[in-house]
Order: structure tokens, then C-alpha cells, then sequence
């Protein structure tokens, strides 16, 4: 057993592979955060003044606001004054096509595994690159665009598209919802605008990749998706930032709005800078996700592979508002070292005949806290809704923790709701089993994990799965005993 | 609003309120914890489906006489199997001596107050107010402030205490509104068995409010059932905790029983203080008309190599709503620890509604936890498949929902108790246990 032990250490150790730091000169706003700040950022985009003014509005709510407490998670106060609110590489005005991108942060994403070009080519996946604030770029825009797909950043979608962008933002997730998505309304610096016309349906993944790169800087991204009706569109977003000894903040939100007859596939892979093995760094990532199935016969999928992260506190939600309307919630959620993740879904049931099901995946090791907080919500009107939950806990080790907080709130009396939970760990049968059949101790670990989660990762798209399942056996190598 | 300042009046007016002897003390500090915290609102975690503070606007007389309860308007309330059993009465929250009726040996009740001063006083010094480590409200806090009507219950040891105690919480509101506290600490000595029933009931039509604390010590090798069975009218509004601290290898059996009445919250917390532990909550609900019916449940796996076992069901109609959160702590020592919870509900109507909420907080890893909940209604094929043998709708459906709630029944292990609650479920369900 101890000798087994001091292998995971070591593996434990092993390195955060994407914690390099691409020297970009960058293009900054000063650290602090009042009108100024907010100023400055909208006018960097070069915004128009209903957006200043939304900003603002959320800023002076922000101000009344309260940070949150009631999550299982501990962190010292994050000081909103010591963030820079802005950060943006620095290169010369617009580009047109992707050549024309500085080509150290082409390779930054090279050595992420998103050759900008390559993936065009080969995997027909289309990508919107952002990093630190803002997007660098987008692939495949042309083919889209003939398609009636507007798939860009979203400042350029203010610019461009500013009937849709009023239209929608803040639609899912109003800028007085939570403390965190109030501070991102107010700074928010980019991140990714779709819209799916009606009918259509998207024929290639759409891919955002966040990357926070500059030292000192807090990222808030904004995602705005609009699926028309009848439509289809499968969206996959990852994230990955360097090492450093401080915690960043990202607070991003993403709205999804599904009208008639149409379905969204979000998926996630988080592989945000998890902190080292002692609990010192890595991003605190404080994320409201929400969807809305406006019309009927509408879906909601999240699919999240959560690996990274000091802190997660996300909660991919989805609002059941049109009649025969599904949500779906699939997550993996891994905690290591001294990370900690809260996190988990709310669906909400207003239409009738809605349907939503719940998988959560929980895998905690080292010291950490992995809880899942989930609310079903069936209202007074919701006549037929079903649900189903699970959530399955896997401890490794015996000094981490396993939380389930599952809230249950039924006003009809037509709803069947079910919820079930189990916490185990690995049981030394199913090791000595594997081992029996000659695999060894680690990888009968690495499979018995992987069948734990395989529900889940059946629900990812093929190019991701094959990389979550990868991250999923980096995180956890050698964590158990 | 809250009517705190009601309550501070009463507390001023208490006789020993300046007497920081023996329970002086925890008084006073459970005085000061209450004006910190206040009623629990809605933004209270623990206190989130549940509004009591509309109780608190209200006045009530804090230290009723104990006006004249005849022994008449007891045996009314008399549970069957009296004649052997050993027979504790609270008036208005109140023990009379004169009214209760100890037959067995081994057993010895006091005022809290004296035992605080005497022999016991370790025990109750070390014992008492236990529970607010687990309910940190001021609901609690109040129970506290006002403990010196409280009363102290010991087992001695090795004592096997055959006939049950019965425990009738009678309160008079004939004359005003009424809030009782009644309090006890019971201290179950090694080796011994002890059984419990308790039933709660209000007389004339004045509104009261029960806000009991029982706080069980049990002790190496020892057995306690507890049965609690409410059945009060829907003025009659109560929060009942009851804690039960397992601080030797112990076998504790509970069986929560609610029918009815205007707002019950019970709060049941087991703490399984020592290895080999073992613990069975079982509960049932039946809610009619507009009442609120919320069970509260913390099972604290402070050691290894426990279990517990624990199932809620719930049956609400008309307008009612109930609440289940179930609390599962692992600590970290708890290796092999076997906990298992589950919470049934079955809506019979349009206007009824469910709240729950099982929550699992597991810090060790060698164990098995599992918790599954459910929420729907009676299942139409089972419906279809008594009426298409000739069983009329209604007589079908109280047969499936007596067969639900059978489970529970049970799991009342004093046969005349069994059959007195089932009575109570048939007649509500309007089935015809002949």
C-alpha cells in the first residue's frame, strides 16, 4: 500500500501539460474595476451605446450584490480590484483570413492540439479561438455563413448582428441573476455568438477554445446561442490556462435558446489550471450555463467533462418552458490534489409533457471536495413531467470528500420525479479481479474509472470524447492506493 | 416580524431567570444564542420550505398554569395497553407528577433542575443541549432559554424495562394560545432496553404551538425504540426534535408518525458515537386539508463500522406539502459504514405539493451510502388491475395506499401501538382493515 502510495505521488506530480506561458505582447486594461474600467472595455470594442449602458446597469446592480456563501467550496476573497478586466493580444487591426494571425499565438494553439488550420482541414470542426479577452479568430465562417450560420465573436456580432444580440442577451440569464454573472454583464469582453436560422441544421461541430494567457487577468467570456426553430446544432467548448502561483477568476455565462422543434448539444471539457499539489494556484471558475427551451418539442443538452479548475461552481441549467421540451444533464466531474468543485444542474419544468434526466459523475481523490448540488423543479402547471436523476460518487482516498445536495420541489401532482445516489469506492474485488487477469494495478484503475464515467462520455462527440478520456486518466493517474 | 420582544418579556419573567445555578448557565446562554439568531425564516438553509415565523406573531401564554386536566380528558387520550405501561404527562409542556404513573423498577424520573444539582448532574452537564451542535436555529435556542420545567429520565443499568413508557404531551387551549416547551433529557445505562411512545394532543380550539426537545443518551450495549405518534388537529402546530446520541455499541429503533395537523416539523438527529452502532429510522405521513408536514433527519456517522437504515413515506392530499431532507454525515474515521436512506412520495391531488431534499456529505471512502427518493402517483396499473377485478376506484385505491404505508406499520414493534396507528391510517384512507 505504500509503496503504491509514493507512485501516485509522483504521478500526481506529474505536470499540468498546457500550463505553458506564450510571451504575446498583450494589450491591457490597468487592474481595478469602476465605470472607467467598464468605459474603457466597451469602448475598446468600439460598442454602441445600448451596450454601454446594459454594462453599466449591471455594473451599479453588481455593486448591491453580495458574493455568494452558501456553496461547499473555501477560498480566500478574491479582491475585485487587484483584476485586470482586459487583456487582449496585441496585433494589427483585423484579420481576414487565418494566416494573417501572429503566429506565436498560432503556436500556443498549436501546442494546445488546435492547429487553427490543420483542424479546418481534417476534422471539419469549426472554431472560434479566444484568448485571455478576446477572440482571435474563427474558422470555417464562409461555409457557414451560405448556410444562414452566423458563427463569430460576439463583439463582432454586436457590431454586426445588434437586433439578435439585444434581442437575446441577458434573456436566460439577466444580468440581476447571481453575483458572478451580474460582474460579467458589466465586463465581459468577448467570447462566442451563433445563430442557427430556421430549419437548419448545423453540419459541422461548432468549437469554442478559451485560453486565459496574460498574468493577472480575470476572464469573462459571453456565449450566445440561439438554435431557431427545427434547427440542430452541436457546440463543444475547452479550456485550458498556463501555470501560475496566483488563482485566476473566470466568471463566464452562457445563454442557449432553443425555439420550436430545434436542439442544442453543448458540450464541455474544463481543463482550466487545476492548482499544484499543494493547493496554490489555478483558476476559480465561477460559471452560470443556461438554457431555455422556449418552444416545444425543444432539447437542452449539457454534456461537461469537468477536470481542471481550483474551484468549479457551475451549474448547467435548463429551463423547460415549451410543451414535450427535454433537458439533459451529463457530467463528469473530477477532484484531485486540493480541488474543489460545487456543481451540478436545476431543471426547471413549467411546460407540460416535459422530460429532463440527470447523470452526475462524481470522482474526488487527494484532498478534495466534489459535490453535486441539483435542483428539479416541477411548477404548478408542468402536467406529465418525469425526471430522472443520478449521482454516482467515486471516492480514491480516503481524505477526500463526497457531497450530494439534491433539491426536490414538486407542485404537480401528474410529475414522477426519481432520484438516486451511491458513494462507493473501488472495491478490492474488482481490483484483485483485473489483476488476476493479468492487468495490473493502475490500469484496472484507469478502467474501472472509465467505465464509471462511460455513460457520460458516450454523450460527448466523438472528437472530444477521445480527449476527455485522456485528461480523465491524467488527472486521476496513479490516485489510488 | 418576528415577536421577539414577547418572548424576551416571558423570559424575564421566568422565576429563576437571575439563578445561575445548576441550568442558570445554558439558560442564559441559549437566551443570548436566540436574540442573536431569531426565528428561522425561509433564508435559513434548514428552514427553507418551512414558515414558522407567522407563529411568532401571535401571543401566547409561555408559562401556563397547569390548568385543571382532569383524569377524565386524560384517559381520553389514553394510549391502548395504559394499564401495564408506565404513563409520563405534560401539561402544556409541563410534567405532572400527579397525573403520570411509573410502574416499573430501574426507571427514575426528576425535574432537570434537580437532577442538574445531584447525582446526575454529570450527566446532564455533559449531555444536555447536545442537540444545538446539530440545530444551530432559534428554535432550539428558545427550547433552551426556557428549560427549567425540563425533565430527566434514567434507565438504570441493566435494567430491561418491559412495559413501554407512554408520554401524552396534552395542551389546554381552552382558555388562550397556548406554547408549550416541553423538554426532557433520558439517559439509557448500559446494557438496559427501554421503549418509547409519545402522542400529542390539544384540548378546546385555541391555537398551540408545541416546541419539544427529547435528547436520548444511549449507553454501551443498550436498546431503545421510540415511537412518535401525532395526530393533533390542524390549530395545533408543533417543532419536535428529537436527538438521539449513541455513545456506546447501541441499537436504536424510531418509528415518526404524522397525520395531520397545521405545521410539524420534526427534527431527528442520530449521532452514531461510537463503533458498532446501529440505527433504523422509519417514517410515515399522511397529510390532508392545508397541513404542512416537514421531517428533518441528520444520521452523523462519527465512527466506523456502523449502520443505518432509514425510509420515509408520504402520502399527501388536498392542498398539503411536505418536506423530507435527509442529512447523511460520513466523518472521516467512519470507515465501513453502511448507510442507507430512502424517501417515498406519492401525490393524491392537484393542489398537494413535495419538497425533498437527501443530501449526503461522506468523507471517508471505504463505505457504502446509498439514497434514492421518488415522487409520483398511485400507479394506474395497479389501479387497472384491482378494478378490473371488481374493486370499486375508491376501495382500490385504499388498498394501495394502505399496502404503501404498511411497510412503516411494521415496523412498530408493540403490537397494541401497530394496531392503534393502523386504525388511524385506515380511517383516513377509508379502509376497512376488516
Amino acid at each position: 500500500m505504500n509503496n503504491e502510495l509514493s507512485a501516485i505521488e509522483k504521478t500526481v506530480l506529474s505536470d499540468y501539460k498546457y500550463g505553458f506561458v506564450t510571451e504575446i505582447e498583450a494589450d491591457e486594461a490597468p487592474p481595478g474595476l469602476n465605470e472607467d474600467t467598464i468605459r474603457f472595455i466597451s469602448a475598446k470594442k468600439n460598442e454602441p451605446e445600448w451596450m454601454l449602458e446594459w454594462r453599466l446597469k449591471a455594473y451599479n446592480h453588481w455593486l448591491k450584490m453580495q458574493e455568494p456563501s452558501w456553496a461547499n467550496i473555501k477560498y480566500d476573497a478574491i479582491n475585485y480590484q487587484d483584476i485586470k478586466y482586459y487583456s487582449a493580444p496585441k496585433q494589427k487591426k483585423k484579420v481576414n483570413s487565418l494566416d494573417e494571425i501572429d503566429p506565436e499565438l498560432r503556436k500556443t494553439f498549436e501546442k494546445l492540439g488546435i492547429s487553427l488550420d490543420e483542424q479546418k482541414r481534417l476534422s471539419g470542426v469549426a472554431i472560434d479561438a479566444v484568448i485571455d479577452s478576446v477572440s482571435i479568430g474563427t474558422t470555417f465562417k464562409e461555409q457557414l455563413a451560405e448556410l444562414g450560420i452566423i458563427f463569430c465573436s460576439i463583439s463582432e456580432a454586436i457590431q454586426e448582428h445588434p437586433e439578435l444580440v439585444k434581442k437575446y442577451i441577458g434573456s436566460v440569464v439577466p444580468i440581476t441573476d447571481n453575483y458572478f454573472s451580474a460582474l460579467n454583464s458589466a465586463v465581459f469582453s468577448d467570447g462566442s455568438f451563433c445563430y442557427i436560422p430556421k430549419g437548419v441544421r448545423c453540419p459541422m461541430e461548432l468549437s469554442t477554445y478559451f485560453r486565459i494567457n496574460a498574468e493577472g487577468t480575470g476572464q469573462f467570456e459571453r456565449t450566445l446561442l440561439i438554435a431557431d426553430e427545427g434547427s440542430y446544432v452541436s457546440y463543444l467548448e475547452g479550456c485550458t490556462a498556463p501555470i501560475r502561483d496566483e488563482n485566476q477568476l473566470h466568471a463566464a455565462v452562457v445563454e442557449l435558446i432553443a425555439m420550436e422543434n430545434a436542439e442544442i448539444k453543448y458540450s464541455t471539457v474544463q481543463n482550466w489550471y487545476p492548482g499544484d499539489k499543494d493547493g496554490v494556484g489555478g483558476i476559480y471558475n465561477f460559471v452560470t450555463k443556461r438554457g431555455i427551451c422556449q418552444g416545444a418539442h425543444s432539447k437542452i443538452s449539457w454534456t461537461q467533462v469537468e477536470t481542471g479548475s481550483s474551484i468549479t461552481w457551475k451549474y448547467p441549467s435548463v429551463i423547460l418552458k415549451g410543451d414535450h421540451s427535454v433537458g439533459e444533464f451529463y457530467s463528469v466531474a473530477v477532484t484531485n490534489n486540493h480541488q474543489q468543485a460545487d456543481t451540478g444542474t436545476k431543471m426547471m419544468h413549467l411546460g407540460k409533457n416535459t422530460r429532463s434526466r440527470i447523470v452526475s459523475k462524481g470522482i474526488s481523490a487527494g484532498v478534495s471536495n466534489n459535490s453535486y448540488r441539483g435542483l428539479v423543479h416541477v411548477g404548478k402547471n408542468a402536467a406529465n413531467a418525469r425526471n430522472f436523476s443520478q449521482c454516482d460518487s467515486l471516492l480514491l482516498g480516503d481524505k477526500c470528500g463526497a457531497h450530494t445536495f439534491p433539491y426536490i420541489e414538486v407542485k404537480n401532482n401528474t410529475a414522477v420525479v426519481e432520484h438516486e445516489a451511491t458513494t462507493s469506492k473501488i472495491g478490492e474485488d474488482q481490483i484483485f479481479y483485473c489483476n488476476q487477469r493479468g492487468i495490473d494495478t493502475e490500469t484496472a484503475v484507469a478502467l474501472i474509472i472509465n467505465g464509471f464515467a462511460k455513460e457520460v462520455m458516450n454523450q460527448l462527440p466523438m472528437e472530444f470524447a477521445v480527449e476527455a478520456q485522456k485528461l480523465l486518466a491524467i488527472s486521476l493517474e496513479g490516485s489510488v492506493g | 416580524m418576528n415577536n421577539l420582544e414577547y418572548i424576551k418579556e416571558r423570559y424575564n419573567q421566568l422565576p429563576s431567570v437571575n439563578d445561575l445555578n445548576g441550568l442558570g448557565v445554558i439558560r442564559q446562554k441559549a437566551f443570548e444564542a436566540l436574540n442573536k439568531m431569531g426565528i428561522p425564516t425561509t433564508r435559513h438553509e434548514e428552514w427553507k420550505y418551512t414558515r414558522i415565523g407567522s407563529f411568532f406573531n401571535k401571543e401566547y401564554q409561555y408559562q401556563a398554569n397547569q390548568s385543571a386536566v382532569s383524569a377524565n380528558e386524560l384517559s381520553a387520550v389514553r394510549l391502548p395497553g395504559y394499564e401495564q405501561a408506565n404513563e409520563m404527562v405534560y401539561i402544556n409542556g409541563r410534567y405532572s407528577p400527579e397525573l403520570s404513573v411509573i410502574r416499573s423498577k430501574g426507571l427514575t424520573i426528576q425535574p432537570l433542575e434537580e437532577a442538574a444539582k445531584n447525582e446526575y448532574k454529570d450527566i446532564v452537564s455533559k449531555h444536555l443541549g447536545h442537540s444545538s451542535n446539530y440545530l444551530k436555529d432559534g428554535i432550539m435556542a428558545l427550547s433552551t432559554a426556557f428549560v427549567q420545567d425540563g425533565v430527566f429520565v434514567h434507565v438504570k443499568k441493566g435494567q430491561i424495562i418491559e412495559h413501554p413508557i407512554y408520554i401524552y404531551n396534552i395542551t389546554d387551549a381552552r382558555q388562550a394560545n397556548v406554547l408549550a416547551q416541553p423538554r426532557t433529557l433520558v439517559y439509557v445505562g448500559e446494557n438496559a432496553q427501554v421503549k418509547f411512545v409519545e402522542t400529542f394532543s390539544t384540548l378546546g380550539t385555541q391555537e398551540s404551538f408545541t416546541n419539544r426537545v427529547i435528547e436520548i443518551v444511549v449507553e454501551k450495549d443498550a436498546i431503545t425504540e421510540y415511537y412518535k405518534i401525532q395526530t393533533d388537529a390542524s390549530h395545533a402546530s408543533q417543532v419536535a426534535t428529537t436527538h438521539i446520541q449513541q455513545i456506546g455499541k447501541s441499537y436504536t429503533h424510531t418509528v415518526t408518525v404524522s397525520l395531520n395537523a397545521g405545521l410539524v416539523r420534526n427534527n431527528l438527529n442520530i449521532v452514531l458515537d461510537e463503533q458498532y452502532c446501529e440505527a433504523h429510522l422509519y417514517g410515515i405521513y399522511l397529510q390532508q386539508g392545508q397541513s404542512h408536514i416537514d421531517n428533518h433527519t441528520v444520521v452523523d456517522h462519527a465512527k466506523p463500522h456502523c449502520e443505518s437504515n432509514e425510509l420515509y413515506k408520504g402520502m399527501l392530499d388536498d392542498q398539503s406539502t411536505g418536506v423530507f431532507n435527509g442529512k447523511i454525515f460520513v466523518r472521516q474515521d467512519a470507515q465501513k459504514t453502511n448507510a442507507y436512506q430512502s424517501n417515498k412520495n406519492i401525490l393524491l391531488n392537484e393542489g398537494a405539493s413535495v419538497n425533498t431534499k437527501p443530501q449526503l456529505e461522506i468523507f471517508a471512502d471505504d463505505v457504502k451510502c446509498s439514497h434514492g427518493c421518488t415522487i409520483g402517483r398511485l400507479d394506474e396499473e395497479s389501479l387497472f388491475y384491482l378494478r378490473s377485478r371488481g374493486i370499486s376506484e375508491n376501495t382500490a385505491r385504499s388498498l394501495l395506499l394502505h399496502g404503501f404505508a404498511v411497510d412503516i406499520l411494521e415496523q412498530i414493534k408493540l403490537a397494541p401501538i401497530r394496531e392503534y396507528v393502523d386504525k388511524l391510517i385506515s380511517e383516513r384512507l377509508e379502509f376497512d382493515l376488516a
